[in-house]
């Protein structure tokens, strides 16, 4: 652990890093969607409110922003807002299933500037991807992909949650990403959401992890990860990042009603710590909310205190303890010294996630909604 | 403004720190040159020091002291980086840390030559 990392856990005057999802609303029903989204909330913010938002962003100076949703191209105004931010000097990096970009979109994202594109894709094969993000979402994303190359956008990401039945396909993703001339991210299942229904099923095994540690240590400079598989690092070398829970402390989220919370994964009234539309805003939200106080005072190390391990793995991932019903001050569910899983055997009661806006009909998969 | 380029990538992956692996000929007499913060590059006060942000190639950066912040944000008013040290009252002693730090500024592209 660095001087610097250290200083991080005490909070920085404003995040580095910011995701605000514009809308619960989704034409998919992914089963591990880590936001239940499917139906627009009422309550989302305005095309004003969404701007001052950004005013926000920019006075604080926060750099960039990762836009998602659901699926945030939805939203009428979803160029509005993206081209209010880049032009304030906030970038935008947003996150799509790829429905609504076809060849004229493409070529009119490939004309705007601090701007980069996220495309989901869960499975290296349509069956694999499909189990996970519903019919037909393998051929849309790889459309979309197509569009992209050809307007000539440039470098844009393709953004994969490693699961138990893709992750033995690391070096087809990569071959994907490098056919497209895009560049591969992958990040952890996190039992969120949906997830917190699919979670046991779909998150990789003991054995898959320790392969994917070692991918990761030969693919690193190639691959982005967002910091999210540091709970890995008790394998022994460590992975490339800050090897912390930025929760509160340099990450948090915006949902589509304002709401702020901790981090993208922990969407509970736990650790909800206000909302942009209230008296001072997001930055009193960040600087002075109770929750994210208490998330940079300093943390215990708990159960996994007498673990040579800690200082490697800091008890990993927040939200994967809580949406598991394991205390925070415990293993990490996927902790690779096995702790985890003896815990999860005696886990408490799973929470719920706040909000659950999934379509109340299962639907077609991959068709919009008609309710 | 360029497009985001493969450097761009550094912002969600990790963030690099200042350590300068290999100062290569860029990084050659700095005492000596002529130097600034390059136009694109926004500086975010912190606890800690800074926080570089680089426009053109989406980079974070670290300042991880509060006195080289000082030195780096109004470079372009001396002739070379030693005047620079000397206005800002820095020790001669110290100052190969900073001609190191500066080293790798310029290699992440955040200080550039007038």
């Amino acid at each position: 652990m660095t001087a610097l990392t250290e200083r991080m856990k005490d909070g920085l005057d404003a995040p580095i890093c910011i995701t605000w999802e514009l809308t619960y609303s989704c034409n998919l029903s992914c089963v591990h969607c880590l936001s239940s989204s499917g139906r627009r909330d009422p309550r989302e913010l305005s095309t004003e409110e969404a701007f001052r938002v950004v005013d926000e962003l920019r006075e604080m100076q926060v750099f960039y922003v990762n836009i998602g949703g659901g699926e945030p191209m939805i939203r009428r105004d979803f160029f509005d807002i993206v081209e209010y931010a880049t032009t304030s000097g906030v970038g935008v990096k947003f996150s799509t299933n790829g429905t609504y970009i076809d060849a004229a979109t493409a070529q009119r994202l490939a004309t705007m500037d601090y701007l980069d594109i996220q495309i989901s894709l869960d499975g290296a094969d349509a069956q694999t991807n499909d189990a996970i993000r519903g019919e037909g979402s393998y051929d849309t994303a790889m459309a979309a992909m197509r569009h992209l190359k050809n307007a000539g956008f440039g470098e844009f990401k393709i953004s994969v949650v490693v699961t138990r039945h893709n992750i033995s396909q690391l070096d087809e993703f990569k071959s994907i990403a490098d056919a497209f001339g895009a560049q591969l991210r992958i990040t952890r299942l996190r039992p969120s959401g949906r997830a917190v229904d699919t979670w046991h099923e779909l998150h990789p095994t003991l054995d898959q992890q320790r392969e994917l540690h070692q991918w990761l240590l030969s693919h690193g400079e190639d691959v982005l990860t967002g910091d999210s598989f540091f709970h890995l690092n008790a394998l022994g070398d460590s992975l490339p990042g800050l090897n912390l829970c930025g929760a509160g402390r340099v990450v948090c989220l915006i949902d589509p009603i304002g709401d702020v919370y901790a981090c993208p994964f922990v969407i509970h009234d736990e650790f909800l710590a206000g909302n942009v539309r209230d008296s001072g805003g997001f930055a009193a939200v960040w600087r002075t909310s109770d929750c994210f106080t208490d998330l940079r005072g300093p943390q215990s190390a708990g159960a996994c205190a007498s673990c040579g391990s800690w200082d490697a793995c800091q008890g990993g991932c927040m939200a994967a303890k809580f949406f598991t019903g394991l205390p925070l001050d415990g293993p990490d569910p996927e902790c690779v010294g096995g702790d985890g899983e003896h815990a999860l055997a005696s886990a408490g009661a799973i929470p719920r996630p706040s909000g659950d806006h999934s379509k109340p009909v299962s639907v077609q998969l991959g068709r919009r909604s008609t309710t | 403004m360029s497009k985001l380029s493969q450097k761009n990538s550094n912002s969600s992956k990790k963030f690099p720190s200042t350590v300068c692996a290999a100062c290569t000929d860029s990084c050659s007499d700095v005492l000596n040159s002529p130097l600034k913060l390059h136009p694109s590059v926004a500086l975010r006060p912190e606890p800690f020091g800074a926080l570089a942000y680089h426009y053109d190639n989406r980079r974070l950066i670290f300042l991880k002291h509060p006195s080289i912040v000082d030195v780096v944000k109004d470079l372009d008013q001396y002739p070379d980086l030693q005047s620079a040290l000397c206005a800002h009252g820095i020790e001669e002693r110290h100052w190969d840390a900073y001609d190191k730090a500066i080293c790798s500024l310029i290699e992440s592209d955040v200080v550039v030559p007038q």
